[in-house]
C-alpha cells in the first residue's frame, strides 16, 4: 500500500503542485517590501545610531571633559582634548569621533555620567569621502541641536529602564 | 621526455563564490566532476579577536563576541559573559537568566532560518530564503527594541543583561513566534517533500556517530548522526533545567538529516520562548554588586558612592580573580566555548575561542570524498559555516 501510494504520490507530482499552489497563495498576500527612501521600517527607542552631543536647555553644551567615553570606547574611536574655560568651568577643547572605526555598541552613552554624548535615532549619514567620516566637536554638537526633540524624546522614553 | 598526464586537476572554490558562506577558499582535487580532496584554506577574515580581548577590559570585549559569528551574536555574548560569571563567582537573577534563554532561542530561530535557507538556495530553491528574511527581519525588530541593534547587540553582559526588556516587547515576541511557526510550516512544504531538494541532500555527505564524535562535530550536525548531545540538557547552564523540550536527533548523518534536524529545533526553540514568556520572572535584570554592573542612571545621578562606582567601572573596569575556566553553550551551530584565563587584572590573560564552526570545517574532505563538485555546496550549507567565527 505504501509502495502504491509513493508511487502514485510520485507521478502525480503532488508535493510540487503544492508547493506551487503555496507560491500561488504567497502572491496574493500583501507585499512587505518598504519603498524605502519613503517607507521605513520601525525604530525603537534604543536604537543605537549616528552620534551627537547634546546641550542643556539653556544652550550650554553638557559635555563636561570627564574622557568616560574616551575610556571605554573598545574601538578607541573617540578623541578628546579638554582645559578650563575663561570662565573657569571644565570643557573640551577638541571631540573626535573616527565614525570609520566606531562599532556602535553604545557603551558611550553607557559611560556618559551627564547624558552628553548619545548615540541617535539616525542611520543616514553615509558619505562619499572617508575624511567626512571624522566628525569634529563642532558636527556633533550640530547633531545635537539638529536632533535634540527626538533624543530628548528617547531619553525619556527609555529613563526607567536605564 | 614522455609527457605525463595528471588524473586530476585543481580547482579553487571560492574565496569569493557566494556558496562558500562568506571567504572560504576550498582547493579541489577533481577527478572529471568527482572531488577527491578538498582541502578548506582559511584565516581571510582573521581579525585577531583573541589577542585584542587580551588588550580590553571585560566590558570592552563583549562586542568582538557579536561580531564572531554573526548570524547568531547573542548566543556568543552568552559564552563569555558565562564564562566571566563563572570567574568572579557569581550568578545573574533569576529574571536576566530568562531572558538570555529566550533571546538565546530566538538567536537560534534566525540563525537557522538564514542557514536553511540560504542552504536551500545553495541547491537550487529560491523561493525560501526570499520568505525566510522577512520574518528574520521582524526578530531582528525583537533584537533591536531589546538591545538597540539589529544584530551586534553587546546585550548580555557578565552578571545579567544591560537593560530590561521595555514594555510591550514580550507580546511582541508571543506575536513572533506563531509568525514563526508558521514560516517553519510553510518552509517545510516547500523543501522537505520536494523531489529536487532530495535528490540534492538524502545521501550526501554522510558521517556516522563515531566520525561525527572523531571529527569534533558538535550541535546539529552532530545530533543529525544519531548523537542526542546537548549542551542545554547535559549541562544545563542559566534556566535550562527548568525548561522543558526536546532534543531532535537524526539517523543517517547526512546533508538531509542536518536540515530535518534544524528544522526541528526551531519549533522547539519556539516552546522554549512560549515558556519563557510564561515564567518570566520579576525582579532585577543584573547582579545588585556595583563593582560588577553599573548603578542605575538615576542613582549614579544623585549618589556619590554609586558615581564612584560608575566612574571606576567605565574606566579601569572590573577585576576578576585569578583562574581559568572552559565554559561552553549550545550555540545554534553547535558548542561554542571560552576558554578564559584570568591572572587577576581587570584585563583577560588569555582568551580562547572554540567555534563550532572550525571543527566541522575540518571534515569538508571526509564529507565530501567521492561526491560530485555540486554536492559540495550542499556539503558546505549544511554544516552551517559562518567565517567570523572560524577565522576569529
Amino acid at each position: 500500500m505504501t509502495t502504491l501510494d509513493r508511487t502514485l504520490r510520485s507521478f502525480l507530482l503532488t508535493e510540487l503542485v503544492s508547493g506551487f499552489a503555496l507560491t500561488l497563495k504567497y502572491m496574493f498576500k500583501p507585499k512587505v517590501t518598504l519603498n524605502y527612501p519613503y517607507e521605513k521600517g520601525p525604530l525603537s527607542p534604543r536604537f543605537r545610531g549616528e552620534h551627537a552631543l547634546r546641550r542643556y536647555p539653556s544652550g550650554e553644551e553638557r559635555c563636561i571633559a570627564c574622557k568616560l567615553c574616551e575610556a571605554i570606547c573598545p574601538a578607541q574611536a573617540i578623541t578628546i582634548e579638554a582645559e578650563p574655560r575663561a570662565d573657569g568651568s571644565r570643557r573640551t577643547t577638541r571631540y573626535d569621533i573616527d565614525m570609520t572605526k566606531c562599532i556602535y555598541c553604545g557603551l558611550c552613552q553607557e559611560a556618559c555620567p551627564v547624558d552628553a554624548i548619545v548615540e541617535g535615532p539616525n542611520f543616514e549619514f553615509a558619505t562619499e569621502r572617508r575624511a567626512e567620516m571624522i566628525y569634529s566637536k563642532q558636527k556633533l554638537l550640530d547633531n545635537g541641536d539638529r536632533w535634540e526633540a527626538e533624543l530628548a524624546m528617547r531619553q525619556e522614553a527609555d529613563a526607567p529602564y536605564r | 621526455m614522455a609527457e605525463t598526464r595528471s588524473e586530476t586537476f585543481t580547482m579553487n572554490f571560492g574565496p569569493q563564490h557566494p556558496a562558500t558562506h562568506g571567504v572560504l577558499r576550498l582547493v579541489l582535487d577533481l577527478s572529471g566532476e568527482v572531488v577527491e580532496r578538498a582541502d578548506p584554506h582559511i584565516g581571510l577574515l582573521h581579525r585577531g579577536t583573541e589577542k585584542l580581548i587580551e588588550y580590553k577590559t571585560y566590558m570592552q570585549a563583549l562586542p568582538y563576541f557579536d561580531r564572531l559569528d554573526y548570524t547568531s551574536p547573542m548566543s556568543e555574548e552568552h559564552g563569555f559573559a558565562l564564562a566571566v560569571e563563572k570567574l568572579l563567582g557569581i550568578e545573574a537573577p533569576p529574571r536576566a537568566q530568562y531572558i538570555r534563554a529566550m533571546y538565546a532561542e530566538i538567536t537560534r530561530v534566525l540563525n537557522h532560518i538564514l542557514n536553511l535557507t540560504s542552504y536551500a538556495m545553495d541547491v537550487g530553491a529560491m523561493t525560501p530564503i526570499l520568505w525566510g528574511f522577512e520574518i528574520r527581519e521582524r526578530g531582528m525588530e525583537l533584537y533591536e527594541r531589546a538591545s538597540g541593534a539589529r544584530m551586534h547587540a553587546n546585550y548580555f553582559r557578565p552578571g545579567g543583561v544591560a537593560c530590561d526588556l521595555p514594555a510591550g516587547l514580550t507580546d511582541r515576541i508571543a506575536v513572533w513566534c506563531d509568525e514563526a511557526s508558521a514560516f517553519i510550516v510553510d518552509m517545510e512544504r516547500m523543501l522537505t517533500g520536494n523531489r529536487i531538494f532530495r535528490q540534492r541532500t538524502v545521501d550526501i555527505g554522510v558521517i556516522d556517530e563515531e566520525d561525527a564524535i572523531a571529527w569534533g562535530f558538535s550541535g546539529p550536525c552532530l545530533r543529525a548522526s544519531g548523537v542526542p548531545w546537548d549542551l542545554r540538557k547535559a549541562q544545563p547552564y542559566d534556566c535550562y533545567a527548568d525548561l522543558d523540550f526536546d532534543i531532535p536527533v537524526g539517523k543517517n548523518g547526512d546533508c538531509f538529516d542536518r536540515y530535518l534536524v534544524r528544522v526541528e529545533e526551531m519549533r522547539q526553540s519556539i516552546r522554549i520562548i512560549r515558556q519563557c514568556l510564561q515564567k518570566l520572572p520579576g525582579g532585577p535584570v543584573k547582579v545588585d554588586d556595583h563593582k560588577i554592573s553599573p548603578p542605575p542612571r538615576a542613582e549614579m545621578k544623585r549618589s556619590m558612592e554609586a558615581l564612584i562606582h560608575h566612574f571606576k567601572l567605565f574606566t579601569e573596569g572590573y577585576h576578576v580573580p585569578a583562574g581559568e575556566t572552559y565554559s561552553a553553550v549550545e550555540a545554534p551551530k553547535g558548542e561554542f566555548a571560552v576558554y578564559l584565563i584570568s591572572d587577576g587584572t581587570n584585563r583577560p590573560y588569555r582568551c580562547h575561542i572554540r567555534s563550532p564552526g572550525f571543527a566541522h570545517l575540518q571534515a569538508t574532505d571526509k564529507l565530501s570524498k567521492g561526491h560530485m563538485l555540486a554536492d559540495m555546496t550542499a556539503i558546505i550549507g549544511s554544516l552551517d559555516i559562518v567565517f567570523g567565527e572560524i577565522d576569529r
